[in-house]
């Protein structure tokens, strides 16, 4: 059974809309200083995270990115709480000890955001190697940027994926760039062709386009399902916004104005839905109200900084003096 | 006057050195946009091919650092957070460290590895705010720790015509300190310390940013006691010398360290006092907890870093 909220083409132009959305309000929580330390933005890449995601089962599993809001919306999670988390409250989705570049909901199958670029996939191998041990059908989905392409521990996790043949979607969302860094002058050979080394079928799709996204995370999906071992996607996609929103702070200019406009005008949101002006409103409606959530929501107590260090309950000694 | 910033005094000392020597180069991801303050401009000037922007890959590019210093470069590798150190740590730890050593004193390594934003950051949650000096300082890396735009440009630009590797943590919380320069930017040597406050009643060891909250603090308890404040400057080798020496006229020592509690510099720099000085009241520390994670939420985040307040107390319970 898929994820009932992207079952049809409503439902994922609905979900798409939603990190669209939330990407902007957090845009401007970031600018007013609600939100600290700012956000990666997703905007103009939702088209994978939805795609992706309409090919999963809601007991299938992911490991996503710094750039990470779609891929949790995406799965489900709930946009008040994760916009709890940005503020650090604890009706956050790891109760404000995460942040943006964390966001979890293990109840979903979200084994978290991250901050470190290439960390998931071996993470995403090692849940689906064990899944598969124990009988269980999930597959899990590991998203990460072209940047990620040029870690060592990516080769590494595509190998042990190939060699166990774990149920494993690796989700290559090259967006052209790692922060300032042209992916053409970074990667040598191809994304497709690192997979195809190891063994893993792989194949380049058009990141804006959420049912090609979606037809071909479908096919990944049900190879890793019947055993047929891993798959790599690579979606073509943009960023339309800076790398981090700090950037705004330099004056940079790796990207010609002239090719943001010509990835704007192949928006995945652009839509001939008739429902589309309606879905606009009721998601208008369901952020407002998970704005209000948030903003409702309790700021932590100092006293409980040290908490959850330890799953074992063992508490560390504090750092003041005797 | 002219106001000299941290991150500037980083960037001129680099630009300095590149200009001197043409075996200087630097590695890093966005060096040529300069993102993370260390290189604003320098790519212009000295080019792509010596300011060199590389691929995601930093135990490549950290490794390839050895391999051009063996032949005879001086590379600067750029560290865009301190958590990539975790990922090289191999790479420095166990082969730019040995190199010397195990080939018989064939090899030098003069390797710097600069990381512009240690520590926390505001919002940058767990696996960005780390300040894992301690672990370089034990395996025996030269480890440095400025906190002052002159001590910024001085360490710098001796960690670069250092033969040995030397990794230089630039702390977030220093990154904004402004100076009025007067003389001129001078190499400050590795293994000195400094203190930046004479006083006679209690020593406070306070490392990178925390030495502008340890000045803060003894100023403000200027009429209570006498403070003086040590700035190791250098962690490891941490210059003894100057420790005994401010201990012998004091006799009482606080150390604050913006690190984990257990196993951590503050607690080398008591052990070393424990058993080289006589103190007059056992000493205390301000640090993060043992294992400290710092959690996303600033108050949570604040909650685990050292504040005035326990220093306070903290010199307050050595002068009882
Ligand atoms: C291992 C590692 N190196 C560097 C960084 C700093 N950093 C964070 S995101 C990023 C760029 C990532 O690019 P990409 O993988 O293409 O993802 P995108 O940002 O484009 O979504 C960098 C260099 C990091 N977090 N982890
Ligand atoms: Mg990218």
């Amino acid at each position: 059974m898929s994820l009932p909220h992207l079952a049809d083409p409503a439902g994922r132009y609905r979900t798409m809309r939603l990190i669209r959305s939330f990407e902007e309000l957090a845009l401007e929580w970031v600018r007013s200083g609600l939100v600290v330390g700012g956000t990666h933005p997703y905007s103009g890449q939702e088209a994978v995270a939805v795609g992706v995601c309409a090919a999963l089962d809601p007991a299938d599993q992911l490991t996503s990115t710094h750039r990470g809001h779609g891929h949790v919306l995406a799965k489900g999670a709930d946009p008040g709480r994760l916009l709890a988390e940005l503020l650090g409250r604890v009706g956050g989705l790891n109760g404000g000890r995460g942040g943006s570049m964390h966001a979890a909901d293990f109840s979903l199958g979200i084994l978290g955001a991250n901050g470190i670029v290439g960390a998931g996939a071996p993470i995403a191998v090692g849940a689906a190697w064990a899944a598969q041990r124990r009988g269980e059908p999930t597959v899990v989905a590991s998203f990460f940027g072209d940047g990620a392409l040029n870690q060592g521990v990516l080769l590494e996790s595509l190998n042990l994926a190939s060699i166990w043949r774990a149920p494993v979607v690796f989700v290559c969302e090259n967006n052209g760039y790692a922060t300032t860094l042209p992916a053409a002058s970074a990667v040598g050979g191809s994304a497709c062709g690192r997979a195809a080394a190891f063994g893993i079928p792989a194949e380049t799709v058009d990141g804006m386009d959420v049912e090609a996204v979606r037809a071909a995370a479908g096919r990944a999906v049900e190879r890793a399902r019947s055993g047929g071992g891993p798959s790599f996607l690579e979606c073509l996609t943009y960023r339309f916004e800076a790398h981090h929103t700090m950037e705004r702070r330099f004056r940079l200019s790796y990207r010609a104005a002239e090719e943001v406009a010509s990835w704007r005008e192949r928006d995945p949101l652009a839509t001939d839905l008739p429902e589309a002006a309606a879905i606009d409103l009721e998601v208008a409606e369901l952020l407002a109200a998970a704005a209000g959530f948030a903003l409702a929501s309790a700021e932590p107590d100092p006293a409980t900084a040290t908490d959850h260090l330890y799953a074992s309950g063992l508490r560390p000694r504090s750092g003041a003096a005797l | 006057m002219t106001l000299l910033s941290y991150a500037k005094a980083m960037n001129r000392a680099l630009a300095d050195a590149l200009e001197a020597d043409p075996a200087v180069c630097v590695f890093g991801e966005d060096v040529g946009a300069g993102l993370a303050g260390l290189t604003p401009g320098l790519q212009q000037r000295f080019g792509a091919g010596r300011v060199v922007d590389v691929p995601l890959s930093e135990q490549a590019f950290t490794s390839a650092g050895i391999g051009a210093a063996l032949n005879g470069m001086r590379p600067v590798i750029e560290l865009q957070i301190p958590s990539l150190l975790f990922l090289v740590f191999e790479q420095l730890a166990n082969q730019a460290h040995k190199f010397s050593l195990m080939t018989g004193g064939q090899a030098r390594v003069p390797l710097t590895v600069v990381v512009p934003g240690s520590g926390s950051r505001s919002g940058w949650a767990g696996q960005h705010s780390d300040h894992p000096y301690g672990l370089f300082a034990h395996v025996g890396i030269k480890t440095l720790a400025p906190a002052t735009p002159t001590d910024a440009y001085g360490l710098l630009s001796s960690a670069i015509r250092d033969d040995d590797p030397v990794v230089l943590f630039a702390p977030a919380g220093a990154l904004g300190v402004r100076e009025d320069v007067t003389a001129p930017l001078v190499p400050v040597p590795i293994g000195a310390a400094r203190v930046h406050r004479a006083g006679s009643d209690v020593t406070v060891v306070a490392v990178g940013h925390l030495v502008h909250q340890a000045l803060a603090v003894a100023e403000e308890l200027a009429g209570e006691a006498s403070v003086e404040v040590l700035d190791p400057r250098t962690l490891y080798p941490l210059d003894r010398a100057a420790l005994v020496e401010s201990l012998g006229r004091t006799g009482r020592l606080v150390v604050v360290d913006d690190s984990n509690r257990f196993a951590g510099f503050a607690a080398e720099v008591l052990a070393v006092a424990a058993e080289e000085c006589r103190l007059l009241a056992p000493p205390r520390r301000v640090t993060r907890p043992d294992g400290a994670v710092l959690p996303f939420a600033l108050a949570l985040d604040r909650a685990l870093q050292p504040d005035a307040e326990q220093l306070r107390d903290a010199i307050r319970a050595v002068l009882k």
